[in-house]
């Protein structure tokens, strides 16, 4: 039992690779996805992921299965995507859903049709799901620079983002400056999803940054409680996560995420903030 | 408190949605330490009007003139009630203009102060998803009262609220009054604003009257507010005092 669990960390090195990187994303994707969730804007997050697929594409279209290439292009199509995204929840005031709807499709389809164009089905499920092989050094690198500048940002951007996203318009009318808070964590999202695609895939990236997040609002009313135990829920999920792909032989990206679903989905039931058996199974009514 | 007076002085104003006028050619001053109400049907453009002074919405004509910092109180069904913060924490962003983003917060206590002031006294760890709605608009009437601004725009702040609540919350804008700070708000009770505020402004896209509250809110000047406000053509012609 023991040698299942530790056994593939210690016997191979892209394994411990994968970790410490899944560790790295643990630690830095779930504060983020509290703040979209707070913000009601899980579905952006799912539009982002989708969109950094385009640009991933043209980056292994021009150097194959590079991760600078692939991590520059997937920046740059989130970035655009990211301001298109702000500037259609500004023109339709908040009634961006049918629009960002579309906008992940059409940047699903021109990915996989690009990567379709020039690469084989492996390098497709590759991008798409991700591979713990595919954390090389370079990965790495990029997974612990997302990480570290994402703990400085929320250190630095703690209260103007909290108060940006209670009452964006006290934000604007105090000066507080929010939309370039927010702006700053959209990019913050963009690089996270980037980074994290070699280990759990451009589809899959999202997963690690709103499920933890979900499930952490079941069991707290504190923003700094929830964004701890979102960190806690991913990095239980990461390892599960990793294990199960190394003991199943499969993609490591929806192993983590289905995982994580599976905190949220216990959270979902046995939270005690909102939790459906306690509104399925009512207790006693307290006496005041 | 800060009672620094001060004028708020609105010139030929124009606020819009599109191409359509939210309101438009309105001029109004408010002198230091007035207290104005402003009333108007549904769909007279008076929130506009009040974010358009506190710097939420752009002019699209006109000038706003306020030479001390204005704080307004939004109306409470815009925020999200099940947010995950203390009575507390929301009662201090009111120091915002003193602490910013960064700088460590002094005597953190005034928002427990501010709490009991409206009567939330032991209520600073209680998550504000926990409030009722009464509770809810006194805590953000606590943010006010931390906010300390000399010109206060109150988007219908005794809306939806039991007698009590409403009573205890008119009683710190008369407080504010006596502080000699100037005081719109926007309200639908003309009872109460007979009773309580000597001078009204009454909208309906354009100022249909403005002055002494009785003479403002005769039964003559709410018809055509009424009219003015429903009309809608959908072939409206350009405005012809809009600036070329």
């Amino acid at each position: 039992m023991l040698d299942g669990l530790i056994g593939p960390f210690a016997e191979f090195g892209f394994m411990r690779r994968a970790l410490v990187g899944c560790v790295a994303l643990s630690l830095a994707a779930p504060p983020l996805g509290v703040f979209l969730m707070l913000r009601r804007m899980s579905l952006t997050g799912d539009v982002l992921s989708h969109a950094i697929l385009p640009g991933v594409a043209v980056g292994f279209l021009v150097a194959g299965l590079s991760v600078p290439a692939m991590a520059l292009g997937g920046l740059v199509a989130g970035l655009v995507i990211a301001v298109m995204a702000g500037a259609i929840s500004r023109a339709t005031g908040g009634r961006e859903d049918a629009a960002l709807a579309a906008l992940y499709l059409t940047a699903l389809a021109a990915g996989v049709l690009l990567i379709s164009w020039r690469g084989s089905a492996v390098d497709l499920s590759h991008i798409l799901f991700g591979s713990v092989l595919g954390v090389d050094d370079a990965a790495l690198a990029m997974m612990g620079i997302a990480a570290s500048a994402t703990l400085l940002f929320l250190a630095l951007a703690w209260r103007p983002l909290i108060l940006e996203c209670f009452d964006p318009s006290f934000a604007q009318a105090v000066g507080a400056r929010g939309s370039l808070w927010h702006l700053g964590l959209m990019a913050l999202v963009v690089l996270n999803l980037v980074a994290a695609f070699q280990a759990v895939g451009t589809l899959m990236a999202v997963g690690l940054m709103m499920l933890p997040a979900i499930a952490a609002r079941h069991w707290t009313r504190g923003i700094g409680a929830m964004v701890t135990l979102a960190a806690g829920f991913a990095l239980l999920g990461s390892l599960a996560g990793l294990l199960l792909s190394f003991h199943l032989d499969v993609p490591s990206g929806p192993a983590i995420v289905l995982v994580t679903a599976a905190v949220w989905a216990a959270s979902l039931l046995f939270g005690t903030v909102d939790g459906l058996l306690a509104r399925w199974w009512p207790r006693r009514h307290l006496s005041g | 408190m800060n009672s620094r007076a001060a004028e708020l002085a609105v010139e030929d104003l124009t606020v819009t949605h599109g191409r359509r006028p939210a309101v438009h050619h309105v001029s109004f001053r408010l002198a230091p330490g007035q207290m104005m109400a402003l009333v108007g049907p549904n769909g007279a453009g008076k929130s506009s009007l009040l974010r358009a002074i506190a710097g939420l919405h752009g002019a699209a004509e006109g000038r706003i003139r306020c030479a001390a910092p204005v704080a307004l109180l939004p109306q409470a069904n815009s925020l999200d009630r099940s947010f995950p913060l203390t009575c507390r924490d929301a009662v201090l962003f009111g120091l915002w203009n003193e602490a910013g983003g960064f700088r460590p917060i002094a005597r953190p206590e005034r928002a427990i102060a501010a709490l009991e002031a409206v009567g939330l006294a032991g209520f600073a760890n209680r998550p504000v998803g926990s409030l009722s709605a009464g509770q809810f608009q006194r805590v953000l009437f606590a943010r006010l009262l931390l906010q300390d601004a000399p010109v206060i725009l109150l988007d219908e702040p005794f809306n939806a609220l039991d007698a009590r609540t409403a009573a205890d919350l008119l009683r710190v804008v008369r407080r504010w009054h006596g502080e000699g700070r100037s005081i719109l708000a926007v309200l639908h009770d003309l009872d109460l604003v007979r009773r309580e505020f000597p001078s009204t402004l009454l909208l309906a896209r354009e100022v249909i009257a403005s002055g002494d509250t009785a003479q403002v809110l005769s039964a003559e000047n709410r018809m055509r507010a009424r009219m003015m406000a429903e009309a809608w053509a959908e072939d409206a012609a350009p405005c012809e005092r809009a600036a070329a």
